[in-house]
């Protein structure tokens, strides 16, 4: 979609403003909603690809406004509504509605440990002919879905040069929405910043983003 | 008195207990390890091994997952590596502009200016002047490459190893691996 998040070469957005010793989390709240998110993601009713479009439809004010782990607590609750796990009555009052079971947890302290040191790998084992290879010259197609996509705004209808194929792997735009993962190549793509962003860039400099096959025309 | 905020993050964790969705254990599991135990002193150990090790910084640079993994570093948001090497004539430094992507089993989660919106509107349109505010001023010489992390590919960069390193331990070296030296926002140096 084209929204907010998708920030790559936008002005105004102010100045860097790195923190000396940061630490890990600022407040005990952001760490208990990093936790809950991978927690809740145990029960397999999402992937990756849903909760960041979950993230880009927060409004683009509230986005911009609120701190990063406020921004993803409110996407939770939402996904959390959408995908069955909790009611909206449980989420407006912070109580469980009456009658429902208990369950069991899908996360354990033993498949925490596990996730922690294993992840969840998006390559997959699947046949997806390469129509390009190291050292072609592609143009990305001016695609703007209204759904979740990793194509950004700033690279689209763009030229650039495959600097490598990394293999197959989720493609996130039907994923993201359900729609099965449709395993494609993943390719690295070069572009210079002159084809970006016009003469005013340094000619000696670019930008490389990963993208799949279906955001690419040959050239 | 907790913020309002931290209450209504206290009051939907109780909820999902009381659902049994999810165990606290669990959750201070996940806490723990990035907070006390991965974090960028692993990136710093990848990076002081492949400044000492030639066979090692091979390997690194061409099958970064099976690497990173010899020193026991992996997992989630690490599952598919990249190492990108600083050179005298090349300098790459990441970003993530549609969210938050960044390589944790080596350099743990990422610091609140590389979530937000300066950094990722910036980086790619205008990476001299981003590394300027850093305190980097790069020669014209000096190409300059941005990856911006659009899929599950993680970037670590490997920074140009100090002058005036020769003959210290791996480990004396991992000192001088900044976090920001293998995000590519400065170079490798005693902070």
């Amino acid at each position: 979609m084209n929204g907010v998040h998708d920030l790559g070469g936008m002005h105004g957005m102010g100045s860097i403003e790195p923190e000396l010793n940061e630490p890990v989390f600022h407040e005990v709240w952001e760490a208990r909603v990093f936790a809950l998110r991978r927690a809740m993601g145990a029960w397999k009713r999402w992937n990756i690809d849903a909760t960041r479009y979950e993230v880009e439809l927060v409004p683009p004010a509230d986005y911009l406004r609120l701190s990063y782990y406020a921004r993803q607590f409110e996407a939770f609750l939402k996904i959390l509504v959408k995908r069955g796990l909790v009611s909206q009555r449980e989420i407006d009052t912070f109580t469980a509605d009456p009658g429902t079971p208990k369950a069991e947890p899908a996360l354990t302290v033993e498949k925490a440990l596990a996730l922690v040191k294993n992840g969840v790998p998006t390559s997959r084992d699947a046949p997806a002919a390469a129509r390009f290879k190291s050292g072609e010259r592609i143009r990305t197609r001016n695609l703007n879905p209204i759904g979740h996509t990793r194509l950004p705004r700033y690279a689209r209808g763009k030229a650039g040069v495959v600097l490598r194929d990394h293999g197959v792997f989720v493609f996130p735009d039907t994923n993201a929405q359900f729609q099965g993962e449709k395993p494609q190549r993943l390719y690295s793509v070069r572009f210079t910043v002159r084809e970006l962003w016009g003469d005013q860039a340094a000619p000696q400099d670019s930008v490389y983003l990963d993208l799949w096959d279906d955001y690419l025309e040959p050239l | 008195m907790p913020s309002d905020q931290a209450l209504r993050v206290k009051a939907l964790e109780s909820l999902l207990v009381e659902k049994g969705l999810v165990d606290r254990a669990a959750l201070d599991t996940l806490i723990d390890s990035y907070q006390h135990q991965i974090g960028p002193r692993n990136g710093a150990k990848v990076v002081a091994k492949a400044w000492t090790d030639p066979a090692f910084r091979e390997r690194l640079l061409t099958t970064a997952d099976s690497a990173i993994a010899e020193l026991g570093f992996g997992g989630m948001q690490g599952e598919h590596m990249v190492v990108l090497e600083n050179t005298p004539k090349v300098h790459n430094m990441v970003v993530c502009t549609l969210c938050s992507c960044y390589p944790w089993p080596v350099l743990g989660l990422p610091p609140v200016w590389y979530k937000s919106a300066p950094y990722r509107a910036r980086a790619v349109i205008d990476p001299r002047g981003v590394l300027r505010e850093f305190g980097l001023e790069l020669p014209a010489d000096v190409e300059v490459r941005v990856w911006d992390s659009t899929a599950e590919i993680r970037y670590l960069v490997l920074p140009e190893r100090p002058a005036g390193t020769e003959g210290l331990s791996e480990e004396a070296l991992a000192t001088y691996a900044s976090r920001d030296s293998m995000i590519g926002v400065a170079k490798a140096g005693l902070a």
